[in-house]
């Protein structure tokens, strides 16, 4: 078991730590640019100016409030719970991602930061960078694991076209990880000029509270939709976790809320040997990665476990800090879906709705599958379905024969 | 024992231990002793270095694929403290594995492994409280980096924490061979020196990254008091076979003492 660093003094909650997780674990020189992103942010938040600007930009070009959307005839195929469908995949770009890269491309504009780099997975932060940074006139440079380019190379294409570069990674296992890892490498060298621009709720502070506010809007809109609708909450929140930004963010709101089950789904990949899936609540241990303290799957030497998962989005080796104090706590519940689950799921919804989900998504539509047949009909499941699956149309074709 | 730098300037010598083999490491390290080192680095290797440039990197995956872990490097280290009892010997890891190998039993195993002293490259003075109080415990002296980029009460809150030395960052960056010196490094360990302590009691700075030859060497002496060379030692134990890494390396850190260009100043 690995031991837990505390901070000096326990009893003192700083910023950046959900309960013994998150904090800041890098080099030196990133320091100085991490602290003066945490000032930014703090005075950006506060500024009405900078929020009705990001409103403003988040209604008339990212297409919020997305629509809270019954999927009568899922549904009624499952017999059971009520299944909504929170549809951030309607968003422009295609994803939640665009919340957030809005977010912090105004912040890095007030900041006059005029270069930003990320790092991208299954491409969707990286199309929804490219589209802030052309927006708001700033250079961009996304990074993105060989492994992912392939499999998702339509994103490659739209981000080029964007006008965003994108740099391949070759080390490690050429995924999410070694993307940020090389974004990071970047950052350190051009720290004094570079903005970047993390995609999900992970690294060291500010980063998994600024990511986590950027997407809070996903909870805010659903609670007051559901009620509208319903009158009531859900029985449950529904959510796949990789680094797990839209699953804060769709939790966030009701995390108050007891008597709200909030359910993330990790991938589960192929198997269960260490290797085989993405799942960091079953078999990762607590570990510093990438900047934060949080589970990570790795070996019994430390080393980072290769991961797997058919959605490049979800396969990573750790897991957002706020997440990993959820599950200690036990308010939020997290499980897994396999690949194939989460394939079955894509063709269910596409056949049942007329929506096409992200693999990535598709995991927690996996999820209410399961669920919803076990529960009574009154009960209300919401599902953030945080992408769509046009991206992901080379993979589809080949798994599911089409 | 506490670390001395014995030369002027010192010289701190990084090595990835396990690369190409743990007894080559030993070997090269022995070689850099003899030849004036006056403290080893034994990089413990991990593989998602994010502060490491291609060299290091490809000499942490050649270390992992060989099977070097972390107690592995723990022995080596005991095998280099026994045959060289008044050399530095720090160990250079990322925070990961020593989390998992569990940070007090690697505070006491590293210190009765001979250990002189840590450096966690992601571990700042902000999180430090365990780990500096572990490290106390054993008496092991903590290194933290600084950075150009570190504000001075940053600096202040480094030099205070440290032990040993302060290790100067030469350039924002990751670790690697350039043409040339920083104009960064000479500021940065200046600044340094206001919270480092008065002269009798004064801790020593050395500065790395990107030091590659005699005349990075020769100017660092003009600044600090020790200079640290990484990547084009591993470098050149890249290009050399197990059985002459450590002549190589001998030959070159003695090339390191004798500028062969006459300083541009």
């Amino acid at each position: 078991m690995a031991s837990i660093i505390l901070p000096a003094n326990p009893s003192e909650s700083r910023p950046g730590r959900f309960g013994v997780y998150g904090g800041r674990y890098v080099p030196e020189t990133l320091m100085a640019a991490l602290m003066e992103l945490e000032r930014a942010y703090e005075i950006a938040k506060a500024d009405a100016a900078f929020q009705a600007e990001l409103n403003e930009l988040l209604t008339d070009y990212a297409g919020r409030p997305t629509p809270l959307y019954f999927a009568k005839r899922l549904t009624e195929s499952l017999g059971g719970a009520k299944i909504y469908l929170k549809r951030e995949d309607l968003l422009h770009t295609g994803a939640h991602k665009i919340n957030n890269s809005l977010g912090q491309g105004l912040l890095a504009k007030r900041m006059g930061k005029k270069r930003i780099i990320a790092e991208t997975g299954a491409g969707q932060h990286g199309v929804a960078t490219a589209s802030a940074c052309a927006l708001l006139g700033l250079e961009c440079v996304i990074y993105m694991g060989e492994v992912d380019m392939e499999r998702q190379e339509l994103n490659v294409m739209r981000m080029r076209l964007l006008g965003a570069e994108v740099r391949g990674v070759g080390s490690g296992s050429k995924t999410l990880k070694d993307a940020i890892s090389e974004a990071m490498r970047d950052w350190v060298t051009n720290v004094r000029t570079t903005y970047y621009l993390l995609g999900s709720a992970l690294g060291a502070h500010p980063y998994p509270t600024m990511v986590r506010d950027f997407h809070r809007c996903i909870s805010r809109e659903m609670k007051a939709q559901i009620l509208e609708k319903e009158g009531r909450l859900p029985s449950a929140v529904v959510a796949c976790v990789g680094g797990g930004s839209n699953a804060i963010g769709a939790f966030y709101e009701f995390i108050p809320d007891r008597q709200v089950r909030l359910i993330g789904v990790e991938a589960g990949g192929r198997g269960t040997v260490l290797g085989e899936h993405a799942a960091r609540f079953q078999g990762g241990v607590p570990g510093v990665l990438q900047g934060t303290y949080s589970y990570v799957l790795q070996d019994d030497d430390g080393q980072i476990a290769l991961t797997h998962s058919v959605s490049a989005g979800l396969d990573y080796a750790s897991i957002g800090p706020e997440h990993a104090m959820l599950h200690d706590t036990g308010r939020a519940e997290y499980v897994s879906q396999d690949d194939a689950a989460a394939l079955d799921a894509v063709k269910k919804l596409a056949r049942t709705e007329g929506i096409l989900p992200a693999l990535e998504s598709a995991h927690a539509v996996a999820e209410a599958i399961r669920i919803a047949p076990t529960l009574p009909a009154r009960d209300i499941l919401v599902v953030n379905l945080s992408g769509r699956g046009d991206k992901d149309m080379g993979i589809l074709a080949r798994e599911l024969k089409l | 024992m506490p670390i001395r730098f014995n030369h002027k300037p010192g010289l701190v010598v990084y090595l990835t231990a396990g690369d190409p083999s743990l007894e080559a490491t030993r070997e090269i390290a022995l070689a850099a002793i003899d030849e004036g080192a006056d403290v080893i680095e034994l990089g413990v290797p991990f593989n998602d270095p994010v502060a490491d440039g291609p060299i290091i990197q490809r000499a942490s995956e050649r270390a992992l694929a060989r099977g070097t872990r972390l107690k592995d490097v723990l022995v080596l280290c005991r095998e280099i403290r026994a045959a060289r009892p008044n050399s530095g010997l720090v160990l250079f890891s990322y925070l990961n594995p020593i989390l998992r190998y569990g940070l007090s039993k690697f505070a006491d195993d590293a210190a009765s492994a001979g250990a002189d002293g840590v450096l966690a490259t992601d571990m700042i003075v902000e999180e430090a409280g365990e780990y500096l109080a572990e490290m106390t415990r054993a008496h092991l002296a903590p290194i933290f980096l600084a950075a150009p980029t570190s504000p001075d009460e940053r600096l202040e809150a480094i030099a205070a924490h440290s032990v040993g030395f302060v290790y100067a960052i030469s350039r924002t960056g990751i670790t690697g061979k350039q043409q040339s010196l920083a104009v960064d490094a000479a500021a940065l360990v200046a600044r340094i020196r206001r919270f480092s302590g008065s002269d009798g009691t004064r801790l020593p700075v050395a500065v790395g990254f990107g030091i590659s030859n005699a005349d990075h060497v020769a100017q660092v002496a003009e600044f600090a008091d020790a200079a640290v060379v990484g990547s084009a030692i591993v470098e050149l134990i890249e290009r050399s076979t197990p059985e002459t890494a450590a002549g190589a390396v001998a030959r070159f850190i003695k090339g390191l003492r004798l500028p062969q260009t006459a300083l541009a100043r």
